[in-house]
């Protein structure tokens, strides 16, 4: 039976990782963008999981294991934040999201 | 027979992540990262990590797109456009992206990282091992986590509490 190699399930997450980083470039809505930071944030997780799986320890699972609740806590600040500015802007384009700017 | 396992489950979040990114509506966007994470739960599967491929499902899944959803819901939006690019910036994106997918390519013909073969624990020991690790020798980032999230519920009170006047208008 061929398992994967570990070079497989990283570059996996690289191209994940790439593709969120696309997302976060590209869109100009500020919660499409929050979703593409999950998925780089998933991609991390899964390049995790394997070099500890790969290397007979299970400490990379315990970060996971933080990494989760902290993207948690971030998600649930940072969909407040996008309500606030809402609420104050009445948009959540970024590009229209320019008071520093002036 | 893993192999050809791993090879569908990639290609599926793959399809997902570009979902998310592509797609116009906003709520095709959620449902699209919805089927991308569980296809990465698919292959914490794989790595025989069934605790953090459950948790995935049940944070992530349960919680945290169900957020998405209900702002989405909540602002009524639409997808929005896409930034309209200057021809500069495209020809210059095009020659890194270039460039980096030459890299990894490279790196994934030549580069070797140095693995041994994964060895496989049961379920319930797993489990154990976590709970023990938690509660040993990661004591303290437990508890710096716990106070994160209640720092999190704090500033997320704060944050929602009423509904402020403009200071523009």
């Amino acid at each position: 039976m061929i398992t994967p190699s570990l070079n497989s399930y990283v570059l996996l997450s690289a191209a994940l990782f790439a593709i969120g980083f696309w997302g976060v470039l590209v869109r100009r809505n500020t919660l499409v963008i929050y979703m593409c930071l999950e998925l780089m944030l998933g991609a991390a997780t899964l390049a995790l999981v394997a070099f500890s799986r790969f290397n007979h320890t299970e400490d990379g699972d315990i970060f996971v294991f933080f990494i989760l609740t902290v993207a948690a806590a971030e998600v649930a600040v940072g969909l407040a934040i996008i309500v606030d500015l809402f609420r104050l802007r009445q948009t959540v384009q970024v590009d229209e999201l320019d008071s520093l700017k002036r | 027979m893993e192999s050809i396992a791993f090879d569908l489950l990639s290609a599926f979040t793959l399809l997902c992540a570009l979902g998310v990114v592509l797609s116009k509506n906003a709520v095709n966007g959620a449902m699209c990262m919805l089927l991308c994470l569980a296809g990465i739960a698919g292959l914490f599967v794989e790595l025989h990590a069934y605790l953090l491929a459950f948790v995935l499902i049940l944070v992530y899944g349960g919680a945290v797109v169900m957020l998405f959803l209900f702002i989405v819901m909540l602002l009524d939006m639409q997808g929005g456009q896409r930034w309209r690019f200057r021809r500069a910036q495209v020809v210059g994106a095009l020659i890194s992206a270039a460039l980096l997918i030459c890299g990894l390519d490279l790196l994934a013909m030549r580069g070797r990282l140095p693995s041994a073969a994964p060895v496989d624990h049961g379920v319930g020991s797993s489990l154990s091992f976590y709970s023990y690790q938690l509660f040993t020798t990661y004591m303290l980032p437990t508890q710096v986590i716990g106070f994160l999230l209640l720092i999190a519920m704090l500033g997320v009170i704060v944050l929602s509490r009423r509904h402020r006047p403009s200071p523009e208008s």
